[in-house]
């Protein structure tokens, strides 16, 4: 937490990014790109939550022990869905005897 | 050290500081647990779409793509207001943070009202899972479980923002009554990390649930 005082340019250009962002990805659902639909949608999303965290949430002016404790809550949801779908993606790779 | 931060200074502090980075650093872990309290959700998402992908785009296809777009617009309005409430009680402006953190609860309120109709929309139109669930289409157990996941997610989401409206209306009334002031400015910025995390996960409920099946 820095003790600068946010300019007003930086709110109105992040809002306008965030919202330039939110047609982006309106407009990409439309367009058939196969499975690169979903990769260009969830970019889109970390994106537009890189933009909140920097700028509205003040980790930009933040100290180390912030992003530490930010980059933790991602790391730990990482872990959670990698190791879910790590499961349920590889299911069908081996032969399985028959019950 | 001027008197007003003076008497803000908790005593196992040395400097304001000090205690700023405390209270952020506070407020991100509990954030981190929200993440994973969100995260079970996301994680049944990613399980359910990626076993039945086709289910999961017929019924992702019965949602509100424009509903869902002005939720989003909304909240995005409602975290820059929030954002420059928090500047506006840094700065002492104190009418002007009443403002700001009145309009940001009126976004949030609008948010939960749109929300409402979409709601009711699907509840006559039977994709509410129970007995009255009925979906045209083939698997329609599967499509009820997408549904499930709709409601519950959603349906956090929707507390979060409501849990948020009320934090927003007592700190106006504490901007009021002069109990927050430029110096505990933090009590508003903590607060406002808060509301833009339930923005950040509204972020990812829209295209994961009403862009799915879009096309």
């Amino acid at each position: 937490m820095s003790d600068e005082i946010i300019s007003p340019r930086i709110y109105f250009k992040n809002f306008g990014a965030l919202i330039v962002l939110l047609l982006l990805t309106i407009g990409a659902a439309y367009l058939d790109l196969g499975p690169l639909n979903f990769v260009l949608a969830m970019l889109i999303s970390l994106t537009k939550t890189a933009l909140i965290a920097l700028f509205f949430m003040h980790i930009r002016w933040g100290g180390k022990m912030l992003h530490l404790a930010a980059g933790a809550g991602l790391l730990w949801l990482g872990i959670l869905l990698a190791l879910t779908l790590g499961d349920y993606i590889s299911r069908g790779w081996l032969p399985v005897a028959q019950h | 050290m001027d008197s007003a931060t003076d008497t803000v200074l908790a005593e196992q502090f040395d400097e304001i500081e000090q205690q700023h980075s405390a209270d952020t650093l506070g407020m991100w872990i509990f954030l981190a647990t929200e993440v994973m309290f969100f995260g079970g959700l996301f994680a049944g998402y990613a399980v359910y779409r990626f076993s039945f992908p086709h289910v999961f785009y017929a019924a992702s296809h019965h949602l509100d793509v424009l509903a869902g777009a002005i939720d989003t617009a909304v909240l995005l309005c409602s975290s820059l207001t929030m954002a420059f409430a928090v500047r506006a009680v840094r700065l002492g402006q104190r009418w002007m943070s009443i403002l700001l953190l009145g309009v940001t609860a009126v976004f949030g309120a609008g948010f939960l009202v749109i929300h409402g109709f979409e709601y009711h929309h699907e509840w006559t139109e039977h994709l509410v899972p129970g007995g009255s669930f009925a979906f045209e289409g083939a698997d329609p157990h599967r499509a009820q479980m997408f549904f499930w996941l709709y409601f519950a997610t959603t349906g956090l989401h929707s507390l979060h923002v409501l849990i948020g409206v009320a934090l927003m209306l007592v700190l106006a009334v504490l901007v009021l009554l002069e109990k927050i002031t430029a110096a505990r400015f933090m009590t508003v910025e903590i607060a406002g990390l808060y509301w833009h995390f339930v923005d950040v996960v509204w972020v990812f409920l829209f295209p994961l649930y009403y862009l799915a099946g879009a096309r």
